[in-house]
């Protein structure tokens, strides 16, 4: 199986009065065509500059990222981008914040089509029904259900993630889970997510990526053997020995990699 | 019942304010020349009528065109400022001591500058008094733009300008709206500036200056109503724009 997304070797530092702020040290990464890599680590270790650098918005300092076997220079229009804000166009109706990647990727394409393509991710999340409604019209849960839309309506390789259910409360949470497994059954995509939460890592990633602190390296990779065998990932399959194990190396890495940090983050 | 409501409780506020002043110049004893009160003023509006026509429409269309030059040169000034952080730090002390002059003292500077050219003058007085709120807020409204917003399409490799245009402009709407709304009062006192301080003959502001030479006094109190009526058609034209462009922006009230 190829790589879809490499990350080798990126090393990057953020200038800063005080000098260069390193955030990532040397990193490597690799995600199988059709995977979904979820990445945890100790907040502030870099884990949005990542998500900043596979979507080619900005440059390592040293280091490759490949997506497709193409290096990664600039932005790209194959890939699809989904925040803990679900960053709604308060003026446009919920339909027409889903189309907008169309508008620039394909601006060809008949308003029709382009509606028709929106619609079956709508019904497909279950907000049916509300798409002519405006985002302040929805509930937290519901314009993140309409932002995820939004980041694969232009049927993108790679989604990127940055912590797009940490806002949510537990049930609404679990919910967009289930909703995200659904997506990736009709939709196949190459995922990356950025998560604070270990069990959200299991039940949607394939490999679970744990960095060091700052400045991040890979310091752990699980790949996660979900039971319950094919088909849906089931809820209560987190509740089963094989997750609670899985859970606990996890959580034993992440201290490993608190306990790497320098003394407590300066901000 | 709705719409009862909001035509009815501004009218009977005015009408309130009204008889308030009425009374307390009744109850005062005060003559015409200390102040009039508002029965002496349908007396001044029929005698007048035609000159408050002409002087309303020469008030209203200069004070409207220095709004609109306010409109795009504030509009592409924010752009500047919201866009570069060189031209924020090198405009803003340089807006803020402009904003700061006494608006009165630049008619005399502008009447020599441009002699004779009454228009233009009261036209870029207007401009020069009401174009600072806009700038400042399309400027912050462009500056404060969350990244996230500008990543969702940056990362589809979407221009600059494709950016401005789809997201910017549209969420710097209310801010501007905002604005306008207090350029709209501001562009009045500038255009009654030069009518009163240089008078041509021309606007309200002179209507009001012959009732002061020809100390008639319900004369000026009957301009004021009439600039403060003019105000408040003009603020209702940029709400009923701001509701066309930007009524997204309102919520519900529960």
């Amino acid at each position: 199986m190829t790589n879809l997304i490499e990350i080798k070797g990126v090393t990057h530092a953020y200038r800063t009065p005080r000098g260069p702020l390193p955030v990532l040290d040397n990193l490597n990464i690799q995600v199988p065509e059709g995977e979904f890599a979820a990445v945890v680590g100790p907040s502030g270790c870099g884990k949005s500059t990542l998500t900043r650098l596979v979507a080619g918005l900005m440059k390592p300092d040293t280091g490759e990222v490949w997506l497709h076997g193409e290096l990664v220079k600039s932005p790209r229009k194959t890939v699809g981008m989904a925040f803990q804000n679900p960053v709604m166009l308060e003026w446009r109706t919920i339909l027409q914040n889903v189309i907008l990647p169309l508008e620039i990727v394909a601006p060809s394409m008949p308003r029709a089509k382009r509606e028709a393509r929106a619609m079956e991710l709508l019904e497909l999340v279950g907000l049916k029904g509300f798409e002519n409604k405006r985002p302040s019209e929805l509930s937290g849960g519901m314009r993140q259900r309409a932002s995820l839309c939004r980041a694969i309506v232009h049927k993108p390789d790679v989604l990127i993630m940055d912590e797009p259910f940490g806002a949510l409360d537990a049930f609404t949470r679990e919910d967009l889970w289930q909703t995200m497994h659904a997506l990736r059954a009709q939709e196949p995509f190459t995922a990356v997510l950025i998560t604070h939460d270990l069990r959200e890592s299991v039940y949607l990633g394939d490999q679970v990526i744990v960095l060091s602190g700052r400045p991040a390296t890979t310091q752990f990779v699980l790949d996660v053997k979900y039971p319950g065998g094919e088909g849906l990932r089931k809820l209560e399959g987190l509740y089963t020995p094989a997750c609670s194990d899985m859970l606990a190396t996890l959580r034993e890495q992440i201290q490993i990699a608190q306990g790497r940090q320098p003394g407590p983050a300066v901000h | 019942m709705d719409m009862a409501r909001k035509i009815g409780i501004p009218i009977l506020a005015i009408v309130l304010f009204l008889a308030f002043w009425e009374f307390i110049v009744w109850v005062n004893g005060w003559p015409n020349y200390v102040m009039a009160s508002p029965s002496d003023l349908p007396d001044a509006y029929v005698r007048f009528w035609n000159l408050f026509l002409i002087g309303s429409w020469q008030t209203l269309w200069r004070t409207v065109a220095g709004l609109i030059l306010a409109v795009i040169f504030g509009i592409v000034l924010g752009m500047i400022m919201g866009f570069s952080r060189v031209a924020r730090d090198g405009l803003y002390p340089l807006l803020v001591g402009f904003n700061a002059i006494p608006k009165a003292t630049l008619v005399p500077v502008l009447a020599l500058l441009f002699i004779g050219e009454h228009n233009f003058n009261t036209v870029l007085m207007a401009f020069l008094i009401s174009f600072f709120p806009i700038a400042v807020s399309v400027g912050i409204g462009l500056s404060t733009l969350e990244p996230e917003y500008r990543d969702i399409l940056r990362s589809l490799g979407a221009s600059k300008v494709t950016i401005f245009w789809k997201i910017a402009l549209p969420k710097t709407l209310p801010e501007f709206f905002g604005a306008l709304k207090v350029s709209v009062t501001l562009a009045f006192i500038g255009t009654n500036l030069v009518e009163i301080i240089s008078p041509h003959g021309r606007g309200l502001g002179a209507l009001f200056l012959s009732g002061q030479t020809n100390s008639n006094y319900p004369l000026m109190f009957a301009v004021l109503i009439a600039l403060a009526f003019l105000g408040i058609v003009l603020y209702y034209a940029v709400v009923a724009l701001e509701r066309i462009f930007a009524g997204w922006a309102e919520r519900p009230q529960g």
